[in-house]
């Protein structure tokens, strides 16, 4: 454009920055993972000790993924699309900085406190009160990085990438604040200001909405950002992705309440919850058929480019787990799967299908990019990751899904007389080997993890051998 | 004033909701709007410009 400064840059420094850590904390989280799904199917490798133990350790793992994988990914990528598509540099350096190094420092402290027993016991907020304030202040510099650049954007327009971010940064601030009111008692402990249903309500607006804001919509910023730049071709309907926001944004806050079917939480407020969550479909499915339908045309792309099909296999993902959530929290339907691993497997089928995927998708496409090279250093080492990913995550809900019906269906078994069935420890028994089998699902996930870490080291290790140059020839 | 039920409120709000959704909807789909929209959609493929630019300064800043 020629409006714009001649002199102006991006600022990659911190986008790189962020990049390489979402490749370091998805290792460490997902290995975590891989730990404690172990422990379920051989008990001994809690190794005896406290600071190992599931309790303890399951938090980590939740925590190390979603804030330290997927929060990585979601700080570089907004910081790459908002600089690009407002055509502007970052509103302050020295702000974009303070977020990398505050939110490393507060994903260190999760791993210092966690395993040691300290948590306020709220799920996916397990963080003790002091983390919860570097939390709020990493949190507000990096809403003024990103709205103080879309404000300083030479585009006219806000491309509808950040408008799913800036949401996904507004949501998380209030439900972060408003979730985490807690009176401290001393340096680690604290208790929430709310107590009863309203405490679990609370908790569940958070959780919920922790889904989806903080693993929905900015993920969805990342597809209307990566999907049509991988596939060389603008978004299939921009009319409808701006229906999709709205509509999305409108309904997510209020499903919560299924999160507590048949609890003490009033009757009104969980059909609220159940409807809400029944109505989200339409506009899940909406983003996800105007991101494939971005396709139309390019699907040949799809055989000779791993990127792609990983972002397009992450909408699959997301389509299916968006059908399947929404069924989930149908009352009756909720009856049967809740506190099974169906629940989990539900999750995995998100958050591995969907958010890991599109993550993996998105930096693949990143790293060339801000090291000023042609492409990865190995596009089979690519695909080898795409198949991994894809068989890893299929082995995991799938047991899952066998286990979580099964054990709904045991407990809920009742003989002729009124007694139970089958005891708890029977179901468990029944489970072990679905355990076996979500154990070697993470293992094949991790592996392929790992050989994105050898592919990105070699990647940036290139970049001097390869040099941009050759970059005319491939536009071309 | 007859004081108003809780379920009126309720459903004057489904109503407001409805409204603005629809008005939404119909805003995205005007033909008005059309053209803002075709030029949002392709922000992502305006972007190469400044982003040579920083790997080539970044390149000559670290020949210095």
């Amino acid at each position: 454009m020629s409006t714009v400064n001649p002199n102006l840059t991006y600022n990659y420094k911190v986008v790189r920055q962020f990049a390489i850590m979402t490749v370091v904390w998805g290792i460490i989280g997902m290995s975590l993972g891989v730990l404690i799904a172990s422990q379920l199917v051989w008990p001994s490798m809690n190794l005896d000790l406290p600071f190992t133990h599931f309790g303890r350790l399951r938090p980590l793992h939740t925590n190390a993924v979603i804030y330290g994988f997927g929060g990585c990914a979601l700080f570089a990528t907004s910081y790459y699309v908002v600089q690009r598509t407002c055509q502007t540099r970052l509103f302050s350096d020295g702000l974009a900085q303070f977020t990398f190094w505050g939110w490393q420092a507060i994903l260190v402290a999760a791993v210092l406190t966690l395993p040691q027993g300290f948590t306020s016991t709220k799920e996916y907020a397990e963080l003790e009160w002091p983390i919860d304030i570097m939390i709020t202040l990493v949190w507000v510099s990096y809403a003024i990085v990103f709205f103080g650049t879309v404000t300083k954007r030479k585009a006219p327009h806000i491309y509808v990438a950040n408008w799913f971010y800036g949401a996904f940064i507004i949501t998380v601030a209030v439900l972060h604040v408003g979730n985490n009111l807690e009176l401290p008692v001393s340096a680690f402990k604290s208790y929430s200001l709310y107590s009863g249903v309203t405490d679990a309500m609370m908790q569940w607006w958070w959780g919920h909405n922790a889904v989806g804001f903080f693993l929905t919509a900015g993920f969805l910023g990342m597809m209307y950002y990566f999907v049509p730049k991988q596939a060389e071709r603008p978004v299939y309907s921009y009319r409808l992705s701006i229906v999709h926001f709205w509509a999305l944004i409108a309904t997510y806050v209020w499903a919560g309440g299924h999160h507590l079917h048949y609890s003490a939480l009033p009757d009104w407020a969980q059909t609220a919850g159940m409807v809400m969550s029944l109505i989200l479909l339409a506009p899940s499915w909406g983003g996800m058929i105007n991101g494939m339908m971005t396709l139309s045309g390019a699907w040949h792309k799809l055989r000779t480019d791993p990127i792609l099909r990983f972002l397009v296999v992450s909408l699959s993902f997301y389509g299916m787990s968006t059908f399947e959530g929404p069924m989930m929290a149908i009352k009756t339907v909720n009856a049967l799967s809740h506190n099974t691993d169906w629940t989990i497997g539900h999750v995995h089928s998100g958050a591995l299908g969907w958010v890991a995927m599109i993550s993996i998708g998105a930096i693949y496409h990143l790293i060339p990019k801000l090291w000023g090279v042609r492409q990865m250093y190995s596009v089979s080492l690519i695909n080898l990751h795409f198949w991994l990913a894809t068989v890893g995550t299929v082995l995991y809900i799938v047991a899952m899904w066998v286990n979580g019906i099964m054990q709904g269906l045991m407990w809920r078994a009742v003989n002729s007389d009124g007694t139970l069935t089958y005891s708890f420890v029977e179901s468990m028994e029944a489970s072990a080997p679905g355990y076996f089998v979500r154990f070697l699902g993470g293992v094949v996930f991790v592996s392929g993890m790992l050989i994105m870490a050898y592919n990105v080291y070699k990647t940036v290790r290139q970049k001097d051998a390869v040099a941009l140059d050759n970059s005319a020839a491939q536009v071309a | 004033m007859i004081p108003m039920d809780i379920n009126e409120v309720r459903g004057i709000h489904t109503v407001l909701v409805m409204i603005a959704f629809l008005g939404i909807c119909w805003w995205a789909y005007s033909a008005r709007r059309s053209k803002a929209n075709d030029e949002a959609a392709h922000l992502p493929f305006d972007d190469d410009d400044i982003d040579r630019r920083t790997l080539e300064n970044e390149k000559t800043e670290k020949k210095q």
